[in-house]
């Protein structure tokens, strides 16, 4: 990354005594999809309302193309905000409330016209230009608030929660929509969320926000396999943490009393994850076989998979199978013994 | 929707207008009458509308008197005085209530209803009272003459009562509240966020109020300006304690011609004149507005 698009440089912020944000520091490209992640109250939503000007850092500051912004008031500022309840204006119409902000600027009449047109077009909400804000649908709103943002042409578009407001099939549509949203224009996004299957599919990169602290910033790949650290790995999808243990020189899986042979490095590490669908069970046969068996506590097929709960030594841990890969799992049911298998290149270390 | 209520309903949503009919529209009907009868020396100080000789029934009704308040400027100019005074009190009340009503509705939720009683308290003493307390401040050994004689500002009292800046003060005062709680009922409800969105589409503090916030807190200034315009336009109490002989207002010309002049019969006039005049505007002003909120909806 040479010069970022926009930096955010130490960037603390308290209300009343709770810190809400404690000395941010993110660089985020133009032209990507980077996501803030993290559950309620993690000072996800302040950095953005600072990024936007709403709010004013008590310490830190922001950059944008190299110039600091951090004193400007939101009106100057190049980028939009997209609210998670849309705040569209009530009293006006659709096309009114998408020229808004051109009405704010020195262009002619023609040009609004050309521009509001090229948007209603660009975000299919021909025919509905007269319609009240009551009068159109949830996601025809959501679409009216993204094209009042991009009707100005920001530099930068600030979404937050975009989705939350939309029911489920809606949403899945509405999110390949925005990635070819962005990808058409180029325009860099930053979304605020909390649901992390959605920051997995929109992002090219995302942070994973814990108490106004950044704990890990990386592509959703990244995140997803390589997490820093425990709560990380809870955090984003299913994770099953074991114990590791290093005695002379022998790197064991403490709960399934297993060894990991093919490591290279052998440091110190205490915990280690494998993901779910990394970890593939089948019906015992004979007894004899392995080491590894344990005890179906739970079966939930979903159609696609099914989730085992298994039991081992009297830690339980995930497991997830294709259902379209082993048939013959269909047939494992509540307190059958399995057998517990894993590629080794799946476990991932890390130090708690 | 009437047809579908049951027999019990029907009682429970007719009781107000029983009380209407009862308390507003049956002393209306009155004074309407008593506006139309002949002025006489007596008790009650008119003659009766129906009479019975040995001619048969005689109607003893009349339109001098709406005729008489009409040729004579003395009543327009007075009614006039009324509705610049009430036009003047309500602007000034929109523009000192306004930013109160926007703060305590804009503050925590804690402190808002610490406000909003505060707002409501000066109500638990009488109305009377209240005014009397200015007359009290205002006069010339009053509080406010003794302040600035004691800093030296002025040397001897000025006179700050019995004029009509006074009734206007005494007025925006009184009618304040009337004012604030209407438009603190529409700007509670106004979405933070909407002023945000604004700004951040480029929309300057001022542009974001005069293209988001008043146009949304409209019903709330229409409310609000109804509740303080149409009871000054008849207030008597203020103008007479607080006013002076500059200007006479409309409600002290029907006091004087009821119990000064005991001419009931052109006082009801003036009355139902001036409750007239008032309410076809309003009533108009309503139902375009109601049209247009319509519209909007």
């Amino acid at each position: 990354m040479s010069e970022p698009f926009l930096q955010i440089i130490d960037v603390s912020k308290r209300f009343d005594n709770v810190v809400a944000l404690d000395k941010v520091n993110l660089k985020i490209a133009k032209s990507e999809i980077f996501s803030l992640l993290g559950s309620s109250g993690c000072g996800k939503s302040t950095l953005l309302r600072i990024i936007a000007g709403f709010e004013k850092p008590d310490e830190g500051r922001i950059l944008l193309e190299g110039k600091d912004i951090t004193k400007l008031p939101p009106y100057v500022r190049p980028l939009n905000i997209m609210f998670q309840n849309y705040a569209l204006f009530p009293h006006l119409n659709v096309t009114n409330n998408i020229q808004f902000g051109l009405k704010e600027e020195k262009i002619s009449k023609e040009e609004i016209n050309h521009r509001v047109n090229e948007i209603l077009n660009l975000l299919e909400l021909n025919g509905l230009e007269k319609r009240k804000i009551n009068e159109i649908s949830g996601g025809q709103q959501q679409r009216v608030a993204l094209a009042r943002c991009l009707v100005k042409k920001p530099k930068l578009l600030l979404l937050d929660e975009p989705l939350a407001a939309l029911d489920k099939q809606l949403r899945v549509q509405t999110q390949f929509e925005l990635v070819n949203l962005q990808y058409k224009l180029g325009i860099t996004f930053i979304i605020v969320t909390h649901d992390q299957e959605e920051a997995m599919s929109l992002s090219d990169r995302m942070a994973i926000m814990k108490n106004g602290e950044i704990l890990q910033v990386g592509n959703p790949v990244e995140i997803y396999e390589k997490p820093k650290d425990k709560y990380i790995a809870n955090f984003i999808g299913t994770a099953n943490i074991f114990n590791v243990l290093n005695k002379n020189n022998q790197i064991i899986i403490k709960e399934l009393n297993y060894e990991v042979k093919n490591i290279n490095n052998k440091e110190n590490y205490v915990k280690c994850l494998i993901r779910p669908e990394k970890i593939s069970v089948k019906k015992l046969e004979n007894q004899s076989d392995n080491l590894n068996i344990g005890v179906v506590k739970e079966v939930a097929y979903l159609g696609s998979y099914t989730k085992y709960l298994i039991e081992v030594n009297g830690f339980e841990f995930y497991s997830f199978m294709q259902n379209s890969l082993v048939s013959d799992n269909l047939q494992i049911r509540w307190d059958d013994k399995v057998q517990i298998s894993f590629n080794e290149t799946s476990i991932y270390f890390f130090n708690d | 929707m009437i047809k579908n209520l049951k027999k019990q309903n029907v009682w429970f949503v007719f009781t107000p207008y029983l009380w209407l009919v009862l308390f507003f529209f049956v002393p209306l009907a009155l004074i309407f009458k008593i506006s139309i009868s002949v002025s006489e020396w007596g008790m009650p100080p008119y003659r009766d509308l129906f009479s019975f000789s040995e001619n048969g029934l005689k109607i003893n009704s009349t339109l001098g008197n709406y005729l008489f308040i009409f040729s004579d400027p003395f009543y327009i100019r007075s009614y006039l005085n009324s509705l610049s005074l009430a036009f003047t009190s309500t602007v000034l009340c929109l523009l000192i209530g306004y930013p109160i009503a926007f703060y305590v509705a804009k503050s925590k939720p804690s402190i808002r209803n610490i406000l909003l009683i505060m707002l409501i308290i000066p109500f638990w003493s009488s109305f009377l009272l209240r005014v009397y307390a200015w007359k009290v401040l205002l006069q010339g050994s009053g509080i406010i003459n003794s302040i600035l004689i004691h800093i030296g500002l002025i040397s001897e009292p000025i006179s700050m009562l019995h004029n009509h800046y006074a009734v206007i003060l005494g007025v925006v005062y009184t009618y304040l509240p009337f004012m604030i709680l209407p438009l603190y009922g529409y700007l509670v409800k106004f979405d933070l966020n909407l002023i945000d969105a604004s700004n951040d589409l480029g929309a300057k503090p001022l542009n974001t109020f005069v293209k988001v916030i008043l146009p949304l807190s409209l019903p709330g200034i229409v409310a609000g300006s109804m509740l303080v315009f149409i009871p000054v336009v008849g207030e008597y109490i203020i103008p007479e304690m607080l006013g002076g002989s500059d200007k006479l207002y409309f409600g002290k010309i029907i006091w004087d011609e009821f119990f000064v002049n005991r001419d009931w019969p052109i006082a009801s006039a003036l009355a139902m004149s001036g409750i007239v005049i008032l309410v076809f505007p309003i009533i108009i002003f309503q139902l375009m507005y109601a049209k247009y909120n319509f519209k909007n909806e």
